[in-house]
């Protein structure tokens, strides 16, 4: 027999909080509430046909849709200019992903370079270091292998450093 | 994120998927917990009854789709509430019998739930009433399967000797029921 499908109110409670970190850092602080929003609506909607053995690896690519729905509708229309809160919002939440990557907060531009990966090394980089997922565990909510969640991360984060070079050649 | 949750069960009851809404409500006899369906209150949980638990149960007897949404519960609240203050002795909710096993154990929490505030029957006056005067084990099975107790009261019906019989929250509970209704005089 399947396994029963709890409470989506259970669900909610124990999702919320590391979806909410991906889709910061996968769209930025100010939109990530309205792709949260999104993302746990169309969980609501689907929900009585998922699989109960496997519901952060299905929460996770219903929000990763989500952020590339939300990319794409961006490119669609003129792109405003950031607001000076956005702008330190994105310093505030670049915080996590930065530190680990073994560097200050100040170094916001890191954040913007995230935000420039291909989508699934971006993915890969922030389940690891903004939703501290174990690799294992970033490839059972990509859908992937441990080992190619090692590989994305590990892409992922040479690409950051040869961002870092460049920036530390341009200071000087 | 409170905000973010009203606004999420708002959209969800908006769009038709909530289809369980749940409340917690304290009462004089600890936290209560009351769920609805769009037709209707569908479980009243007593406070010795554990939360999760019951949730889990709804979520498989009912659906997944279950949230906690108070506004979907606030006549029921009022009224429950109203019930233990002294200011109601009649509830008029609608009603979700889908917990019920449809047939003999239905007809007798109907019967059930047309005796009057105050007043007491027996568990073979319940199986009377539900068409079976004979089956007075079944209607105390039905009776103890109640999933709207309370609002549906059981507690009404008490042995034919004038003992006080058994409940779904303990012996104690339906004594301070019947108390409160002034049927133990």
């Amino acid at each position: 027999m399947a396994a029963a499908l709890p409470p989506f109110q259970v669900f909610l409670d124990e999702h919320l909080q590391p979806v909410r970190a991906f889709l910061r850092g996968m769209v930025g602080p100010n939109d990530a509430d309205d792709c949260l929003q999104e993302t746990f609506l169309a969980a609501l909607r689907a929900y009585p046909r998922a699989e109960a053995t496997n519901l952060r690896s299905w929460i996770f690519t219903i929000a990763r849709r989500k952020a590339i729905d939300h990319h794409r509708s961006r490119r669609r229309r003129p792109q405003p200019v950031g607001e000076p809160e956005e702008l330190i919002d994105r310093q505030a939440s670049a915080g996590s992903a930065s530190s680990a990557l073994g560097m200050s907060a100040r170094h916001s531009e890191i954040w913007t370079a995230v935000a420039e990966l291909p989508p699934s090394q971006r993915a890969a980089v922030v389940l690891r270091f903004a939703v501290d997922l174990r690799y294992r565990e970033v490839g059972e909510a990509l859908g992937t292998s441990e080992e190619a969640a090692r590989q994305s991360v590990h892409e992922g984060l040479k690409k950051l450093r040869a961002r870092a070079d460049d920036l530390k050649e341009m200071a000087r | 994120m409170s905000e973010f949750m009203d606004r999420l069960v708002a959209r969800a009851d908006t769009d038709g998927l909530l289809d369980v809404a749940y409340a917690t409500l304290d009462t004089p006899l600890g936290t209560a917990m009351v769920a609805a369906t769009p037709r209707g209150l569908v479980r009243v949980a007593l406070p010795n009854e554990d939360l999760d638990r019951v949730l889990t149960r709804l979520a498989a007897d009912v659906s997944p789709r279950l949230l906690e949404f108070p506004a979907r519960l606030d006549e029921a609240r009022r009224e429950l509430e109203e019930y233990f203050e002294h200011r109601r002795d009649q509830f008029e909710l609608p009603l979700d019998w889908r917990l019920t096993h449809a047939g003999f154990y239905r007809r007798v929490l109907r019967a059930t739930a047309r005796v009057p505030f105050g007043e007491v029957i027996t568990y073979g006056d319940a199986a009377k009433r539900a068409g079976s005067p004979r089956a007075v084990r079944a209607a105390g099975t039905a009776l103890g399967s109640n999933p709207i107790p309370i609002v549906v009261p059981c507690h009404r019906v008490i042995r034919s000797g004038g003992a006080i019989g058994n409940y779904g929250g303990g012996p104690e509970m339906k004594r301070f029921l019947l108390e409160l209704e002034g049927a133990l005089s």
